[in-house]
């Protein structure tokens, strides 16, 4: 399986010879490269996916950890070191798949879409650094290459927000999406930190990832050390994630390309905070399961949050972006509410291990739809030249495989069947029925949520009023559509693989059986949430939805403005931070470390200043001075 | 009387110096400070004649208050100007210098004073150094004559006149 | 012998003084004559009391003069120089050094 390496190397030669050399190409030229190299990436990922899953088994019937390279990299003692290597197991090959296959799709499709703009190069060679970034992220053998990783995503989230890079707008949601990471990621350094010197060791190997909890060994004061570190891990994945309150910079995140949101902020990065607690799952598991369930209760929380922020918006990113929050957030409840009840037994994947294969298989799939749904709103961006729905309206006529294929993805996200969609958040319901009902019906709540905002988008894009135009809008050229189809396809069609197979929490096999009660609920609410939604935006007048929100007028603006969160950020960094703290520190730097250096350097200046009159050009008061100094010898040698 | 006539004239020549010397540096006019040093060069010449140098009496006139008076007062007539207003500086840089002066005086006198020279000779000898002696000093090279530095003030002589032209030359 | 001394010394301080008070050119090279002469009395003295048989002092003397003459010669024409360029001989206006 040595091959593996080269998923991770080509992006990496990629990046180097584009960012390098990419001037003197044509973009083209450029566009080609890259895409092909991620043509070479997902066959290589295919591959080693199959080889991977056709592998025998081990002996406990879970698919073995296989470390295919492990090079150390630095040496702190016997047992604590950074490696670098690559670490295959269900979840990082499933990651593989998902990630080379979305790339794929929107290396292919950023041909079309970014056609003709400045700086195309550039373009596909940070996608090439994000691509390599995020595989080796996954393939992490140890939490210091996974946190290196890491890093280096946030960098490339943040060149390729910040793409437009004239654009002060871009300028500024680059800066707050890296920061506010970055902020996040101090947590997991710390949470890192105290895990490596409790544990003594930063492998996965050791805590028994893919081995079934097998492996797991508490060394050192596991009781309150190992579930702090474990909290602080996921603070840092809640900023990727982004929780909330660390929500705050994927909206922003939205004034970067519409592929690059695809890639992303849809499907890869913000997908990592949930890899990283699958990927820590046997110690939450075993050690720390009511972080766990905080996970969890966070998740709810931020759900809920997204979803009625979402109901509002008019911009058809900013509605995508709060989606995807919700919906990651759904992922994380899903592994939040596993309980360690039945653990070792075979009834443990159907129970309280539900929610790990549930988070994987929604993760999945809604990679698959999400990218789709984005790069629908990049085509329909593309054409209209803006991304204000009040501009948009009756464009079903205009773009049939756009309309279709977003048709489909909604119909996924809201969870209607045969669809992808249905099976992962059917799945997930059951997890949460499991734990707690109030929390079943909570999720239940905001998927139908999820089904509103999504189907008020849909008809406020292709149905309803159509705005005027400067010219009439057309259907994207082929690179684009290509990829909406073969997405589309792939959502159509992957809710009848047999995730549990593959993927489960202590790592054996187990067929996943659809709960009918769950599956009835759920469908019905998704049904019932589009037929509101159908009635209230499908016309060209809305006459509910503005009556509404007149009525509700403060809750609505409110909610438009996402709840002031950003504002009370501004507040509290401007007025309290910098205010109280930064400013005072400023003064002090300013006044007194500098103006202790000036004073020396004054009094210097002032000490040559005052013996400036030494030398004088007067030669009466040189032998003044030469006198009074001879007679002060005379009577120094009298007296002595 | 007591006193012998060598004392009188030492005392005459004495007192003439120490008034001439203070009335020199503390005149206003510039041309009396010159004639104030040329009678203090007289009476120098007054004592060297005490002293049995006459050779070195004569050369005192000749040189000194011949010579080098002559060339001061030229000098103060060809540099007059109208500008100057006031010949001394200002109170205080004076009385610190007067302070000074006075002192180190003070601890020269002392010095002198309180050490006791071996004197060779009574002060009313008479020991004519003849210019017989000196001639043969001046041309020898022996132990004790001085040829070489004749010479060497010769040169030195001759470059300060050569040095003179060159400096005070006309462009 | 000291009264010879005492003379040569009150000399020296009136030159000293002069020197260090006035402020024309010409007036400082006045009291520098005074110093140089008020040497010239000691050695004299030292050598006629001290030393009878030998002649150093004397000849010290001599020479001393010779000098005396030949620095004077030389100062007086680069004040004559200065004189010109400048219009005035008093300390304050050559003041100025180079940097």
């Amino acid at each position: 399986m040595e091959y593996t390496i080269f998923i991770v190397l080509l992006p990496m030669l990629m990046f180097l010879f584009l960012g390098l050399a990419g001037n003197k190409l044509k973009p083209i030229t450029a566009g080609i490269l890259g895409c092909t190299s991620l043509a070479a990436v997902t066959v290589l990922s295919y591959a080693t996916a199959w080889q991977y899953f056709t592998m025998p088994r081990t002996a406990g019937g879970a698919y073995g950890a296989t470390t295919v390279f492990n090079v150390q990299w630095l040496h702190f003692t016997e047992s604590l070191h950074i490696d670098l290597g690559i670490l295959l197991d269900p979840i990082s090959v499933m990651m593989l798949v998902v990630i080379s296959t979305v790339s794929f799709m929107v290396h292919i499709y950023s041909l079309g879409y970014m056609h003709g703009e400045k700086g195309f190069q550039r373009y596909y060679a940070f996608l090439s650094l994000f691509t390599m970034s995020m595989l080796g992220l996954v393939v992490a053998t140890n939490i210091f290459q996974m946190y290196l990783f890491w890093e280096l995503v946030g960098v490339s989230s943040y060149l390729l927000i910040g793409f437009y890079y004239q654009r002060p707008a871009s300028v500024s949601a680059s800066k707050k999406a890296f920061i506010v990471t970055r902020f996040a990621d101090l947590g997991f350094l710390i949470g890192i930190l105290i895990f490596g010197y409790y544990e003594g060791t930063f492998d996965f190997a050791s805590v028994g990832a893919g081995t079934g909890f097998a492996g797991v060994d508490i060394m050192g004061a596991g009781r309150v050390m190992l579930p702090l570190a474990l909290g602080l891990m996921f603070i840092g994945g809640a900023g990727k994630s982004a929780m909330f309150p660390l929500h705050i910079w994927l909206p922003d995140a939205m004034e970067g390309p519409t592929p690059v949101s695809a890639l992303i902020h849809a499907a890869t990065m913000v997908v990592a905070g949930v890899y990283l607690v699958a990927r820590m799952f046997p110690l939450f598991i075993v050690y720390a399961p009511n972080v766990l369930h905080i996970v969890a209760y966070v998740g709810v929380f931020t759900a809920f949050f997204a979803a009625s922020i979402a109901c509002v918006q008019t911009d058809i990113k900013r509605v995508l972006a709060f989606s995807t929050i919700s919906q990651i957030a759904f992922m994380m409840v899903a592994v939040g509410v596993c309980t360690p009840d039945g653990i070792g037994t075979e009834a443990f994947n159907e129970a309280g291990g539900l929610g790990f294969m549930a988070s994987m298989f929604h993760l999945f799939t809604h990679a698959m739809f999400k990218a789709c749904l984005f790069l629908c709103a990049g085509a329909i961006i593309h054409t209209i030249g803006s991304n204000e729905m009040t501009l948009m309206g009756g464009l079903r006529k205009y773009m049939p495989i756009t309309h279709i294929a977003f048709l489909i993805c909604c119909l996924s996200i809201s969870g209607i069947f045969p669809l992808s969609g249905f099976f992962s958040k059917d799945e997930i319901l059951s997890a949460c029925f499991h734990f707690s009902p109030a929390i079943g019906w909570m999720m239940t709540l905001i998927a139908g949520m999820t089904a509103f905002y999504m189907f008020r988008l849909y008809y406020g894009i292709f149905w309803g009023k159509e705005a005027q135009h400067e010219h009439t809008p057309h259907e994207a050229p082929a690179t684009m559509t290509v990829p909406l189809i073969i997405l589309s396809t792939i959502t159509v069609f992957a809710g009848f693989i047999p995730f549990g197979h593959f993927v489960s929490a202590d790592g054996t096999a187990f067929t996943s059986h659809i709960e009918m009660s769950t599956a009835v609920i759920s469908l019905t609410v998704a049904v019932v949430s589009i037929a509101i939604a159908t009635f209230m935006y499908r016309k060209d007048k809305q006459p509910l939805a503005d009556a509404l929100e007149k009525d509700c007028k403060g809750l609505h603006t409110a909610a438009y403005h996402r709840f002031y969160i950003d504002e009370i950020y501004q507040f509290v960094t401007h007025r309290i931070i910098f205010g109280c703290i930064s400013r005072p520190i400023a003064w002090f730097d300013r006044n007194v470390v500098d103006g202790f250096f000036n004073f020396l350097a004054w009094s210097t200046q002032e000490c040559s200043w005052s013996i400036q009159g030494f030398q004088s050009g007067r030669v009466q008061q040189y032998t003044y001075v030469f006198l009074v100094g001879a007679l002060a010898i005379i009577v120094f040698a009298l007296m002595l | 009387m007591g006193i012998a006539l060598h004392q009188i004239v030492f005392f005459v020549a004495a007192i003439l110096i120490i008034v001439c010397s203070i009335l020199t540096v503390t005149t206003k006019h510039l041309l009396r400070s010159a004639t104030y040093l040329l009678i203090v060069l007289f009476s120098t010449a007054m004592l060297y004649f005490l002293l049995d140098y006459t050779f070195l009496g004569a050369a005192q006139i000749i040189v000194y208050a011949g010579g080098i008076v002559v060339l001061y007062v030229f000098s103060i007539f060809l540099t007059r100007s109208n500008k100057s207003l006031y010949a001394f500086a200002d109170k205080g840089k004076l009385a610190s210098a007067a302070v000074a002066a006075i002192a180190g005086g003070v601890i020269l006198l002392m010095c002198i004073l309180s050490h006791s020279f071996a004197l060779q000779v009574a002060p009313t000898a008479d020991n004519e150094v003849t210019m017989d002696i000196i001639g043969q000093a001046l041309t020898g090279t022996g132990k004790y004559q001085y040829l070489l530095p004749f010479e060497a003030v010769s040169i030195l002589l001759l470059a300060c006149i050569v040095g003179g032209i060159v400096i005070a030359r006309k462009k | 012998m000291e009264y010879y001394l005492i003379v040569s010394t009150v000399m020296l301080i009136a030159g000293i003084y002069g020197f260090l008070v006035r402020k024309n050119l010409l007036a400082m090279l006045i009291s520098i004559e005074l110093v140089l002469n008020a040497t010239d009395i000691n050695f004299a003295a030292f050598n006629r009391f001290l030393y009878p048989d030998h002649l150093e002092g004397h000849f010290f003397t001599l020479f001393g003069i010779a000098i005396a003459a030949a620095e004077t010669a030389v100062a007086i024409a680069i004040i004559i120089n200065i004189y010109r360029n400048m219009r005035s001989i008093e300390t304050k206006d050559i003041e100025d050094m180079k940097h």
